[in-house]
């Protein structure tokens, strides 16, 4: 080992931190939106649905590094200024809450209508069927592409290294200011780095998996 | 706020760096399309060891975020090998790397949805491998999957501003250099923000109509 990487691993720790903070964040942000726009968009009123479409299709439109330049740089002009990591969270939230939608809404679809006839027959609320009888057998549907964004997402996190929020990507280009030979090896374990992260993802999601198909 | 003779100042070079995204999109997703299916094909060879190679290669390219990359292949690839790369260049081969892992999983279920009796045929009318690929087999995985594929030609579309980082001039780099000369942000922000949405839109309306139309045909059968 070479005394240069005592110097790298610390800086890169806290640029791990922020990337996993900036992660966590807008999956949150972006579940809710999911969860929200994917119900709105099978709910019986037109209005409802319209809106939740607009929603959805606007975001997916995006570009996600222009959307993140345009919160973070345009909105001051207008007198919106937002600190670099609630715009960074809200930009990746909004706009993989958009692509979550789809999965909430496809695995909502995909529950047999035998369980909403039944759950008809048996006289539940609306609200009960929704709850009680459709959603827990969406989520099982829902895990593994949940999963798979939940990986892009973290890989978009990488983007906010443009509005100069200190995650693993800046903390990466100002180590190759200070140690330029060794540009290489800094890239290369920012890449093994990030494979870690997404692998615990994937590992995560195959336990829960595991878990909520226990009754299948 | 919104000052249009400025706007129309900014138009003439807005549309200049338009055409190099747009350029650099046709390329990354030409890249992606051609290895994607190299890598489609070679996940179906008999050695494991080149499924096994496959497979890692796409699971470590999909794992980790494109601007990284980019900048492995823009600033380590000079110092690691004699060759050093454009900003265009790098940034073409990157999107392709990258998106061609997302393409060879679309060829892969084309390729998986031709029913095993065509491959038994194929062997059956004793047809060479390449025959049995380029006859029988590409031509009937590849026409269903093409909105999927035109769904990553918007994907690669909308990724194109990550080589800003590696200085590739294209929309957003050129908006950021109006900006710094005139300081006034709002105006060049948005409207690159209107055209990736307009095109985006209009792409994907398109992808939707070739879908219907693919539909039709291959339901009918």
């Amino acid at each position: 080992m070479n005394p240069v990487w005592s110097d790298m691993l610390p800086l890169l720790l806290e640029g791990t931190k922020i990337t996993v903070e900036v992660t966590v964040l807008s999956a949150v942000v972006s579940l809710v939106m999911a969860v929200v726009a994917g119900l709105c968009r099978v709910s019986s009123y037109a209005l409802v649905r319209g809106i939740a479409r607009v929603y959805v299709d606007f975001f997916r439109a995006c570009s996600l590094l222009v959307l993140l330049f345009w919160i973070y740089f345009a909105l001051p002009f207008v007198g919106i200024e937002l600190p670099k990591m609630t715009a960074a969270v809200l930009a990746i939230g909004l706009n993989y809450g958009a692509y979550g939608s789809e999965i909430v809404r496809s695995a909502i679809l995909a529950v047999p209508s035998g369980q909403r006839e039944a759950a008809l027959a048996l006289n539940l609320t609306r609200t009960q069927r929704m709850w009680r009888v459709i959603i827990p057998q969406a989520v099982v549907r829902m895990l593994p592409p949940f999963g798979n964004l939940l990986i892009e997402q973290l890989k978009s996190t990488s983007l906010v290294y443009f509005i100069t929020l200190t995650d693993l990507c800046y903390q990466a280009t100002i180590l190759r200011n200070n140690f330029y030979p060794w540009t290489p090896q800094i890239f290369g374990l920012l890449l093994v780095i990030y494979f870690i992260l997404s692998a615990c993802i994937t590992v995560t999601i195959r336990l829960l998996e595991r878990k909520y198909a226990a009754w299948r | 706020m919104w000052k249009w003779d400025y706007v129309y100042s900014l138009l003439p070079e807005l549309m200049s760096a338009f055409r190099v995204t747009l350029t650099a999109t046709l390329c990354g997703f030409l890249v992606a399309s051609l290895l994607g299916l190299a890598l489609a094909v070679a996940y179906r060879s008999r050695f494991a060891a080149v499924r096994m190679t496959v497979r890692s290669f796409v699971e470590f390219v999909r794992s980790t975020p494109l601007l990284v990359q980019v900048f492995f292949l823009y600033y380590s690839l000079p110092m690691l090998t004699p060759f050093s790369l454009s900003a265009f260049t790098t940034g073409v081969i990157g999107l392709g790397l990258h998106y061609s892992t997302y393409m060879s999983e679309v060829y892969r279920s084309g390729i998986d949805a031709v029913p095993r009796g065509q491959w038994e045929a194929a062997s059956a009318l004793n047809l060479t491998k390449a025959k049995t690929w380029l006859k029988v087999i590409l031509p009937q995985a590849i026409p269903p999957v093409i909105p999927v594929m035109g769904n990553y030609l918007i994907v690669i579309f909308k990724e194109t501003p990550i080589l800003s980082a590696i200085t590739l001039v294209e929309l957003l780099l050129t908006a950021k250099n109006a900006a710094s000369v005139s300081y006034r942000v709002f105006e060049p922000y948005t409207i690159v923000g209107v055209l990736f949405l307009l095109v985006s839109l209009v792409l994907s309306a398109l992808v939707r109509a070739v879908e219907t139309r693919l539909n039709g045909r291959f339901v009918q059968r």
